[in-house]
């Protein structure tokens, strides 16, 4: 098998996960009990103006109908209308991707950075105390919620020492086109550092392990023979062949980053697409819930399918295998 | 020092679960309370560790908090092996397209983390610690399908599943008497390691109001009523995290001193 088909193989195993998403989704929220229109109107409502609302809504129609109506839109990028304030879903979703988007990516970009160091410090001192150190550092990271660490980090910075912002959220170039960076980064300090004390603990363990494994295998022994010192034979050899597992785990580590994105807006009051959901799933908005989370699913699919394929561009090993 | 690990983990776990059960019984103060004219009072001997927003004693609500955070574990936990380890030992010991399938659908299951099922579901019939459970069972579906797929194809190269099979045994009988007492000691660090996570997602559904509802305290709720304090009462954000970040690491350390127990030559690699 060659590379072409690998890739096809792995485009045709994301768009049908898409695909049984888009559907999941959508019955979860349309076919279980209860009815948007009297959820809407409240139950004392007449039958006469519920069933208005169902057919100014679209929902007298048959469910297949229906599905078929979001997915054809969600495709041109039309996400419907929310119930309550016709206003269109897209036009409600879009400004906020930025906001979420920044706070997964700046996080994932410098959790790797603490975690390498951290990891190979853990693994090459496994026996001594400063290696011990670090993984009791990665260990209690990986039990406090991001959230939670959110809260601190206000208690001390924000509260205790007013050296950043409590919440709220500043656009690099605000509304007059100016640019804010100051502003901007300043509010996103703490959310990025309550993210990063998560991913990278989870990062460092793996991080860890991959390296122990490195340090048995023969040709790191080999380099060692030839009078190499550890931390270069580490480097040359090590970082390549560790960084597959690392990769994947930075991959599946995305969508819990996400996730965790979603409650630190609201830990800090950040305008994001959690802070949207969250209120649509408040307001029984459904159009505007099952849209944001196909958003979301879509991003951790995307992420899955860029992680497998760049498992390819490390090992090459993998370029003519199908299977993982 | 890995012996250590264990125990602190055992220690941790214990007592949390004393603390659900005790609650039970008695906690020093009506955890529901309402008492205008004690609220946010600092720790003394009356109330060691405060009050809370509402005057109700700090102690109490996160001793019966442990509760709720058991109660949705251990839901939680078994609805994700009662649905993952079928398919896992199904997909080991069958292989071929069986497998294929399991691992395809457990990869869909992924892209949907117990926050956003929690989310679907709350949005469709409300939230409630019964959706909460459901969501962080479902989502835990595939780790159990995995790790039971991974111990299963072990299982099945050792020579008495051979001589089973050989025997006449049928397949069911083989994974009921044979794979599940083997992979049973890999599937409950597996347990340990999803509790610890279940823990993790209940805080942080309860703390954006879509878990159990008020007025039953859990320790993600009571994070995000002493936001409100943060300026006047920063010490009351303390103490819920304490207990959930307490909780999860015990289960933690819990989950990787029996993986370590159970093979020592991982001992080096964990």
């Amino acid at each position: 098998m060659n590379l072409g088909r690998t890739v096809a193989v792995r485009l045709l195993v994301f768009a049908a996960s898409l695909f049984v998403a888009s559907i999941a989704i959508f019955l979860v929220v349309n076919a279980l009990p209860g009815d948007v229109a009297t959820a809407i109107l409240g139950f004392g409502a007449d039958p006469a103006s519920i069933a208005e609302l169902r057919a100014r809504l679209g929902l007298d129609r048959p469910l297949l109908v229906r599905y078929f109506s979001w997915v054809g839109g969600m495709i041109s990028g039309d996400m419907g209308r929310s119930y309550l304030t016709n206003e269109s879903v897209t036009a409600l979703v879009a400004p906020r991707i930025g906001v979420t988007a920044w706070l997964v990516v700046i996080s994932m970009l410098i959790a790797p950075l603490v975690a390498l160091p951290l990891g190979m410090l853990a693994a090459m001192k496994r026996r001594t105390w400063q290696g011990a150190a670090a993984s009791t550092v990665s260990q209690i990271g990986l039990s406090i919620p991001a959230f939670y660490a959110g809260i601190l980090l206000v208690i001390v910075f924000a509260v205790g020492l007013h050296w950043l912002p409590a919440n709220g959220y500043t656009d690099l170039v605000d509304a007059s086109g100016r640019w804010r960076p100051v502003a901007f980064l300043q509010h996103l300090v703490l959310p990025v550092t309550s993210l990063v004390i998560v991913q990278a603990s989870v990062l460092t363990r793996y991080v860890r392990s991959a390296f122990v494994e490195v340090l048995s295998e023969d040709y790191f022994r080999t380099a060692r023979a030839v009078g190499w010192t550890r931390w270069r034979a580490l480097w040359r050899h090590g970082v390549r062949n560790a960084a597959i597992s690392v990769v994947t785990v930075i991959g599946l580590q995305l969508a819990t980053l996400l996730v965790g994105a979603i409650v630190v807006e609201q830990v800090f009051r950040l305008p994001g697409l959690g802070t949207a959901l969250l209120s649509a799933v408040a307001n029984r908005d459904l159009i505007v819930v099952q849209g944001i989370v196909m958003v979301l699913v879509f991003a951790v699919l995307v992420i899955n399918l860029l992680t497998d394929l760049s498992y390819l561009l490390i090992d090459p090993r993998l370029r003519g295998r199908d299977a993982r | 020092m890995r012996r250590a690990g264990l125990w602190i983990g055992v220690v941790l776990v214990a007592v949390v679960i004393l603390a659900a059960l005790v609650s039970l019984v008695w906690t020093p103060y009506d955890p529901l309370q309402i008492q205008p004219a004690q609220t946010l009072q600092p720790a003394s001997w009356r109330h060691l560790l405060g009050t809370d927003g509402f005057g109700i004693d700090i102690l109490s609500r996160l001793l019966v908090g442990a509760r709720t955070t058991v109660y949705v574990g251990v839901v939680a936990v078994s609805l994700a092996a009662l649905g993952g380890v079928p398919l896992g030992v199904l997909a080991g010991m069958r292989g071929g397209w069986v497998s294929e399938i399991v691992l395809r659908v457990s990869d869909i299951l992924y892209a949907f983390p117990a926050l956003l099922l929690a989310i679907l579901l709350a949005a469709a019939v409300g939230a409630s610690t019964g959706t909460a459970m459901v969501a962080i069972g479902i989502a835990s579906i595939p780790a159990f399908a995995r790790v039971a797929r991974a111990a299963t194809l072990i299982v099945m190269t050792q020579d008495y599943i051979l001589a089973a099979r050989a025997s006449g045994t049928s397949r069911w009988i083989v994974s009921v008497r044979h794979v599940l007492p083997n992979i049973a000691a890999v599937l409950g660090v597996q347990a340990s390691v999803s509790f610890g996570i279940a823990i993790l997602a209940e805080a942080a559904l309860s703390y954006l109001g879509l878990a159990t509802p008020p007025p039953t305290p859990t320790w993600g709720r009571m994070l995000h009523d002493a936001q409100t304090y943060i300026f006047t009462s920063p010490i009351q954000a303390l103490w819920p995290g304490l207990a959930i970040a307490l909780s999860v690491l015990g289960l933690n350390l819990l989950g990787d001193g029996l993986r370590d127990h159970l093979d020592p030559r991982l001992r080096e690699a964990a």
